[in-house]
């Protein structure tokens, strides 16, 4: 569960990113993102994940208050989430299985459990035959599943998606797309900020729509095409 | 810390040096530059001492008894010399003595002097409990009855103890300044390797890894490179010293260097400890600004 009201985002050099933002994002949901760029989107993902945090107003995801969080319970947030970029932001000294193992292992998680679960999570993403590749010698799609895979091992609540399609062609976003859908029929939150106008219209879901900082449009099963 | 956790950090410290290449073989050899220094040093320093010590220790208050004294005055200036503060031990020599020494460091020439022709006196000589005693004993010893002349060397002993205090504070002066210099270069490379890696820092805060556990591996590396980086030095100094240490034979002037062995063992560890916490202490000080949530 997500709950932000009326939060404002002002960088130290005075830009006000985000203007008194209210939602609800009830689990389960499947949310899309979209706006011009400049409009607020990545602080507002940013916020989700903590690497910002808001000005004013109130803003929770699950359990954790952040207004009351303190520093130390930053990771435990994190560890509910799956966080996925435009850059897929894999370490380069890992292959890809030890790059899915890795955020498993952050989270102390027993030596026997870990390589049967990113088995697994990588054959849902297509990847298992490639588990030993390091991920300079993948495309960018094979590299965004496997971002994905390690956002989703751990199991978390919400993914959390910036432009995951971004930097790639539209077979492969269609392919990234099949994983996120599949990964949100399983219950896991997903919100994904996207510029990708044919993936919204394509396959419809909650569109919330973010300009000059502020929440334009909320509408269910909305379209790209109807942006404000 | 769970065992496990800690297996993992030392296996993931071992890949990363191996998977850093020029990077880790940079921060090593900025390790070895430096730590041999301070390895040559060390060794300089720590015998430059220990003959300062010796030769301070060396330095006794000469009573000369006069002429004419008695035994019983002889055994009461004995024990008014004991007596005396800072006074740690009285040994007499009988004037014959004093000739033979003579006779023995500058010829048999001296011998003329033997027996009744001998114009030397009888010595006390009073070991004091520090060097910087024996002025002042001397001073008092000088007053006291039947005594024709008490000496400790003069301005000899003032100089030398001043060159001597001069040494050790210098020396420890330019360990300190090196062991800084240490730190500066080794933190330096360090900090280049680990901001070579912020993006993996970035990756490892994403996914949840508290700052502890983002900071163990790269702990646990800086040690590693400290350690690598201390072995050339070690070496070097070991094999220098082992060949140096008979060439260099004090022992006619009553002096002598450390015996290789055991403070090479401990010089050794010395180096590799002090290798183990500046890599270790540079690591997490280089990365400390990545930590901040």
């Amino acid at each position: 569960m997500i709950q932000i009201d009326k939060v404002m985002k002002r960088y130290d050099n005075g830009v006000i990113a985000i203007k008194d933002l209210s939602l609800k994002v009830a689990p389960g949901e499947f949310v899309y993102v979209i706006g011009p760029s400049g409009a607020g989107k990545s602080t507002f993902i940013k916020m989700l994940y903590h690497e910002l945090t808001p000005t004013s107003g109130t803003m929770k995801v699950n359990e954790f208050d952040f207004a009351k969080m303190a520093n130390k319970d930053v990771p435990l947030l994190r560890r509910q989430l799956g966080v996925v970029f435009q850059d897929f932001k894999l370490l380069p000294r890992l292959t890809v299985f030890e790059n899915v193992a890795y955020a498993m292992e952050v989270i102390e998680t027993p030596t026997a459990d870990i390589k049967p679960r990113v088995l697994e999570v990588l054959k849902m993403v297509g990847l298992e035959q490639k588990m030993r590749r390091f991920p300079s010698e993948l495309s960018g799609g094979e590299q965004q599943r496997v971002a994905i895979a390690r956002a989703i091992v751990n199991k978390p609540g919400v993914v959390i998606a910036d432009e995951p399609t971004g930097n790639l062609d539209p077979d492969t976003s269609n392919g990234i797309m099949d994983i996120l859908e599949k990964v949100n029929q399983q219950g896991t939150t997903v919100i994904m900020a996207t510029h990708n106008r044919e993936l919204v219209d394509e396959r419809p879901h909650r569109l919330l729509e973010i300009a000059g900082g502020r929440l334009v449009r909320d509408e269910e099963g909305g379209m790209y095409g109807n942006e404000s | 810390m769970k065992a496990r956790v800690l297996g993992r950090h030392v296996k993931d410290s071992f890949k990363s040096l191996k998977r850093n290449g020029w990077m880790t073989v940079a921060a090593v050899s900025a390790v070895t530059v430096t730590l041999l220094l301070v390895g040559i040093f060390m060794a300089l320093l720590v015998n430059v001492n220990r003959v300062s010590t010796q030769v301070e220790n060396d330095v006794r208050v000469r009573v000369y008894i006069d002429r004419n004294t008695s035994k019983t005055q002889q055994a009461k200036l004995k024990d008014e010399l004991t007596d005396l503060k800072d006074v740690k031990k009285v040994t007499f020599r009988a004037k014959k003595q004093e000739l033979d020494s003579i006779v023995s460091s500058y010829g048999s020439q001296w011998k003329m002097f033997s027996g009744d022709q001998n114009p030397l006196n009888d010595v006390f000589l009073v070991d004091t409990a520090s060097p910087q005693a024996t002025i002042k004993v001397a001073k008092a010893a000088g007053k006291l009855d039947n005594v024709s002349e008490a000496s400790y060397g003069g301005n000899t002993a003032k100089k030398l103890f001043r060159t001597v205090d001069l040494i050790q504070k210098w020396g420890l002066g330019f360990t300190i300044l090196l062991l800084f210099v240490a730190v500066f270069l080794i933190n330096n490379t360090i900090r280049i390797t680990i901001l070579s890696r912020a993006d993996e820092i970035g990756v490892m805060r994403l996914v949840g890894a508290t700052n502890s556990y983002i900071r163990w591996p790269f702990l646990l590396e800086g040690a590693w490179t400290g350690l690598l980086g201390s072995v050339i030095p070690m070496l070097v100094v070991d094999f220098g010293y082992t060949f140096l240490y008979p060439r260099m034979d004090l022992s006619a002037s009553g002096y002598s260097l450390y015996p290789a062995m055991p403070f090479l063992l401990w010089l050794d560890l010395a180096m590799a400890g002090t290798g183990i916490v500046i890599g270790a202490l540079g690591s997490v000080v280089s990365m400390r600004r990545f930590l901040k949530i």
